[in-house]
C-alpha cells in the first residue's frame, strides 16, 4: 500500500525522529534530562505565553461564536441573514496566515484605518491608551478573526439539534426563558461548546505564519521558538529542539482527543 | 412570541458583520491609498509589475498543482481500497489521514530536516530537486485530511461494490477500474478536494520558509517588512482568492456523479417539458 509507506515516511518517522530525540542527550544517551530542558524558565514562558494566547482567542472565539451562532439560528432572523453568515464563515475561517495579519495591520495597526477613525472622529487615541496591533490583545483579536467563523461552523449542528419541542415542553411546564437556556439549553450544548474550545485552542496553538507576520520574532510562542530553532539552532541544544516538538506534540494531542471524546458525548443528542 | 422584532439577535448579529467585514473595507481602503492625495490602483499595478510576484506565485502554483496530483494518486485508490475490501483498516486509515491536523507543519518540517538533511540516509535537502519534492510532500500531508474526507464522501455517493463487479466482469483490472469507472464517477468531490488543497498550499508559509523554497507565503512576509501598501493590496487579492476556491469547491461537492456544471439547455427544457 503507498499510502501507508507514505505515511510511514513522511508522518510517523519524522515524528518518532523527534521523540526518539527528545528522550536523548546531545551525546546520544538515552535521559530525560532534555525533558527536564522543558522546564527551564525561557522554555516554560514560551509555553505559557503559547497558551494563555490560545486560551484567550479559543475563549473569546468560543463565547462570542456560541452567541452570534445562537442569535443565527434560534433568533428568529430571516434566513438568508444565516446563509451569508455560514458562507462568509466558511471563507473567513479559512483566511488565515500572513494575509490576514495584513488586514489587521490595515485595520488596527498604527495607521489603521479604524485607528485613525477612532482618533480623528471620536477623538479615541487606542495607541496612547496603551493598546497595540503587536501586544497579547492585539493578536488575540487577530485571531479571532479565524477562530469566530470557525466555531460558528461547528457549533451549527448542535445547536440545530436543540429541538423545538423542548423548548416548548419547558414553557408549557412554566419555565422563562432564562431558565430554559440555563436548565434545559446549556446543559445540552455545554459538551458541543467545550468541544469546540478545545479545538480552537490547538487551531490557536499551532499558529505560526499569522503571529510571524504581525511580530517577527518578537513575540516568542512556541511555535516561533521552534521555527528560528530549525534556522538556526538558537537554542544551542537541538534535542532541547526535538523536546519542544515533543511537548507541541503531545498538548496537540491531548486537545484533540478530548475534543473526540466529547464530541461522541455531544452526539448522543444529535440523533 | 415568534412575531416580536429580534432586537437582540440584530444587534448580535450586526456585531458579528461589522467584525468580519470593516477589516476588509479597511485592508481595501488602505490599499488604494499608495498615491498621495488620491485613492488608486497603484498598489495593484505595482505588484502584477513586479517580476518577483509572478516568478513565486507560479513556483506555489506548479508546487500546489503537483501536490494535488499525488495526493489523488494516493488517496484515491486508498479510499477505494478501505471501502471495498478492508473496512476493518478503516479506524486506521481515518485515524492517519486526521493525524496532519494535529502534528503542526513546524513540527513535521523539522523531522523532514533532519531525517531528510545533510548526512541522512536520504539526503534530499542537497539538491534543489529533493527540496522541492520534500516540499510537494508537505504540501500533500497537509492537504490529505481534506482530500481524503472529499474523497470517502464522494464514494460513499456511489456504489462502488456493483461499479467494480460490473468492470471486472467486463474483463477490467484493478487499476483500470480505478482510473476508468471509480476516478470518473468521483471527479466532482476530487475537484472539490482539490480546491480546498489549493488554496491552503498556494500560501503555505511554514514549510516553503523552513525548506528555503522562493514561494508565495515567504515572499509575503518579505513584502510585508519591506513595504506598506502592497501588502494591503495582496490580503485583498488572498481574499478573493480563498473566496473563490471556496465557491468552487462548494459547488463541485454538491454536484451529483455524472452531473455537469452547466447543464446543457437541451436537458433542461426536457425537463421542463416532462409534468
Amino acid at each position: 500500500m503507498p499510502f501507508f509507506l507514505f505515511a510511514f515516511m513522511f508522518l510517523i518517522a519524522p515524528i518518532f525522529y523527534l521523540v526518539n530525540g527528545a528522550f536523548q542527550t546531545q551525546d546520544g544517551q538515552y535521559s530525560l534530562e532534555t525533558i527536564r530542558g522543558l522546564f527551564a524558565p525561557e522554555i516554560l514562558n514560551s509555553f505559557s505565553l503559547s497558551i494563555r494566547l490560545s486560551l484567550a482567542s479559543a475563549g473569546m472565539g468560543a463565547i462570542f461564536g456560541l452567541i452570534l451562532a445562537y442569535s443565527l439560528i434560534h433568533g428568529g432572523l430571516p434566513s438568508w441573514v444565516r446563509r451569508a453568515f455560514m458562507t462568509f464563515s466558511g471563507v473567513a475561517s479559512n483566511f488565515a496566515g500572513v494575509p490576514l495579519a495584513f488586514a489587521f495591520i490595515a485595520t488596527l495597526g498604527r495607521l489603521g484605518l479604524v485607528t485613525l477613525v477612532l482618533r480623528d472622529f471620536l477623538g479615541v487615541n487606542i495607541y496612547a491608551s496603551g493598546f497595540s496591533l503587536f501586544s497579547f490583545l492585539g493578536l488575540a483579536l487577530t485571531y479571532l478573526y479565524f477562530q469566530l467563523p470557525l466555531m460558528i461552523l461547528m457549533i451549527t449542528p448542535a445547536l440545530e439539534g436543540l429541538r423545538p419541542e423542548w423548548r416548548e415542553a419547558a414553557e408549557s411546564l412554566g419555565a422563562t426563558r432564562r431558565q430554559y437556556l440555563s436548565r434545559v439549553a446549556m446543559p445540552l450544548l455545554a459538551p458541543s461548546v467545550l468541544g469546540c474550545f478545545l479545538l480552537l485552542f490547538a487551531n490557536a496553538f499551532g499558529t505560526l505564519a499569522t503571529i510571524y507576520a504581525l511580530t517577527g520574532a518578537n513575540f516568542q510562542v512556541v511555535p516561533i521558538v521552534l521555527f528560528q530553532q530549525i534556522r538556526g539552532n538558537v537554542l544551542y541544544n537541538p534535542n532541547l529542539g526535538y523536546a519542544i516538538a515533543v511537548g507541541m506534540i503531545v498538548l496537540m494531542g491531548l486537545s484533540n482527543t478530548l475534543y473526540f471524546i466529547l464530541r461522541r458525548r455531544a452526539e448522543r443528542w444529535q440523533k | 412570541m415568534s412575531r416580536q422584532v429580534p432586537v437582540l439577535s440584530v444587534v448580535i448579529a450586526v456585531l458579528g458583520a461589522a467584525f468580519f467585514i470593516v477589516p476588509l473595507i479597511a485592508t481595501f481602503n488602505f490599499s488604494l491609498r499608495m498615491k498621495r492625495g488620491e485613492l488608486s490602483f497603484e498598489a495593484y499595478r505595482s505588484v502584477f509589475e513586479s517580476d518577483v510576484f509572478v516568478s513565486v506565485l507560479s513556483f506555489s502554483a506548479v508546487a500546489s498543482m503537483l501536490a494535488i496530483l499525488v495526493g489523488i494518486v494516493i488517496v484515491v485508490p486508498t479510499a477505494y481500497w478501505v471501502r471495498l475490501r478492508v473496512p476493518r483498516m478503516r479506524p486506521v486509515v481515518e485515524f492517519l489521514s486526521l493525524m496532519p491536523l494535529i502534528i503542526p507543519p513546524v513540527v513535521l518540517v523539522f523531522g523532514y530536516v533532519r531525517i531528510y538533511g545533510t548526512g541522512s540516509f536520504l539526503p534530499m535537502t542537497m539538491t534543489d530537486t529533493g527540496t522541492n519534492t520534500l516540499l510537494v510532500i508537505g504540501y500533500v500531508v497537509l492537504s490529505i485530511p481534506y482530500m481524503y474526507r472529499a474523497v470517502d464522501n464522494g464514494m460513499a455517493s456511489i456504489d462502488i461494490a456493483t461499479l467494480t463487479e460490473a468492470a471486472e466482469s467486463l474483463g477490467a483490472s484493478r487499476l483500470r477500474t480505478i482510473a476508468f469507472v471509480i476516478f470518473p464517477n468521483i471527479r466532482s468531490a476530487i475537484v472539490s478536494g482539490a480546491f480546498l488543497t489549493f488554496s491552503i498550499s498556494l500560501g503555505e508559509f511554514v514549510i516553503t520558509s523552513l525548506l528555503n523554497r522562493p514561494g508565495f507565503g515567504p515572499y509575503l512576509v518579505q513584502m510585508g517588512q519591506d513595504y506598506a501598501y502592497q501588502p494591503a493590496a495582496l490580503a485583498i487579492m488572498a481574499f478573493a482568492f480563498t473566496w473563490t476556491c471556496m465557491v468552487l469547491m462548494e459547488v463541485f461537492a454538491n454536484l451529483k456523479p455524472g452531473q455537469r456544471l452547466l447543464r446543457q439547455r437541451t436537458s433542461t427544457s426536457v425537463e421542463k417539458a416532462l409534468p
